[in-house]
């Protein structure tokens, strides 16, 4: 088995996976109807992607694991998301926030995976960019108007972003794993597109008439497993009905 | 294609007219054909006809639904020896719905995405014209819209709102 392509598709999958239920927590109480809607259809995109990059490393692994045994069958310690998508949602804007920070990086990363020496990844990374890019426009708007909003709003998305730009840094870490990877271009190395996300975000974020303002104590370790403790109690909602009724259909 | 191949120009029009009456379950007034999601029909190693389809969102739950209704519209007429298969790539794009997919979306009251739109971004979009009334003095309500391919629009002239689809 290719143990580095497994681990990384894991990363990739778990990310999407787990961002789409935070989002999918917002059915039924997000602020307006349209939001509601739109709250919803972006996880709906993310289970999407997730499907694809989980079921892909299934294949890969060669133990008869698919998409479903893994999204329902692993512990918080085996997932390999960032710290950054298992946040709880927090407000709107804080919500916002988190989309917005990881759908520049997300789109930065699947522009250079169109180009992957793994044919399977470049296919899936075309098919979900479009979707992608989508989601950080709407973010970015969401951020802007918000931001550049009433006071109160102002203030609500000026601590949303402060509160996540801690965890910006591990999606831009690269291990071992990633390392090896990258050398077979397989993988991308995201400190290449690390400019373009900082040129984006602030530019957003100005119009916004926000302010940045990096963490200074960037928290890691979702990529191996360690992670907060808010994704547990996240999967014990997502996984307790496969897991109490193995064998339950629709 | 001219490559050489054991499935009969006969049975090829057969396949086709079969999807091309199969509907997409969320806007049924387009077939699988019209929206571009049916990509083409090769043969597999033992001279199988295989029915390549295309996902047009990757999270759309119609998808499933979708395989579903092709398999048993191929085995109503006789064909369950077609087989399935989902390719990804090239990407599927709105680009792929065909003129009459056009047509037949507009008249069902959802404004459908201008030819050559598939690339560019959801903002400074040209104007949308609404397909009831034809007026372009139309503004967005919602990005998303009832299913994930579709935004909320409405009309500024007859005040009707409707559905558009989202360019891809
Ligand atoms: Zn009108």
């Amino acid at each position: 088995m290719d143990k580095a392509l497994f681990e990384y598709l894991l990363r990739l999958g778990d990310d999407s996976l787990v961002l789409a239920q935070r989002l999918c927590e917002w059915s039924s109480r997000a602020p307006t109807l349209e939001v509601d809607l739109s709250l919803s259809n972006l996880g709906l995109d993310l289970v999407g992607q997730a499907q694809l990059l989980l079921g892909y490393a299934g294949e890969v692994e060669g133990q008869g694991r698919d998409e479903d045994r893994l999204a329902y069958h692993r512990d918080a310690e085996e997932y390999r998301n960032c710290l950054l998508v298992e946040q709880p949602n927090g407000d709107f804007a804080q919500t916002m926030a988190r989309h917005f920070l990881f759908s520049i990086y997300r789109e930065l990363l699947l522009d250079e995976l169109v180009g992957s020496s793994d044919t399977r990844l470049a296919e899936i990374a075309a098919k979900a960019v479009k979707e992608t890019r989508y989601h950080a426009e709407l973010a970015s708007d969401w951020v802007i108007r918000l931001g550049d909003g009433t006071e109160e709003s102002h203030r609500r998305m000026q601590d949303g972003l402060d509160w996540f730009w801690r965890f910006v840094d591990e999606m831009f870490a690269v291990d071992e794993v990633e390392r090896v990877l990258i050398e077979r271009g397989i993988a991308v190395d995201p400190a290449v597109t690390r400019e373009a996300f900082d040129a984006r975000v602030t530019q957003v974020v100005k119009s916004a008439t926000l302010e940045v303002k990096p963490s200074t104590w960037p928290q890691t370790g979702g990529r191996q497993g360690n992670h907060t403790e808010h994704l547990s109690t996240m999967l014990a909602e997502m996984q307790v009905l496969p897991r109490r009724y193995p064998e339950a259909t629709w | 294609m001219a490559a050489t191949t054991s499935i009969s120009e006969e049975l090829r029009n057969r396949i086709q007219e079969v999807l091309a009456n199969v509907p997409d379950p969320e806007i049924p007034v387009v077939s699988v054909v019209d929206l571009g999601i049916f990509r083409g029909i090769v043969e597999d190693d033992t001279g199988n006809a295989v029915v390549q389809i295309t996902p047009t969102y990757t999270g759309c739950p119609a998808t499933l639904v979708i395989e579903q209704s092709i398999r048993e519209a191929l085995a109503n007429a006789g064909l369950s020896g077609v087989k399935l298969d989902t390719v990804l790539s090239p990407a599927w794009t709105t680009d792929m719905i065909s003129e009459e997919g056009r047509d037949k979306l507009r008249d069902y009251g959802i404004a459908p995405p201008p030819k050559g739109s598939a690339a560019t971004s959801v903002r400074h979009s040209t104007a949308v014209q609404c397909p009831r009334c034809g007026s372009k003095d139309t503004q967005e309500v919602s990005r998303f819209g009832s299913t994930p391919c579709k935004a909320l629009w409405r009309c500024c002239n007859c005040a009707e709102p409707f559905d558009r689809f989202k360019c891809h």
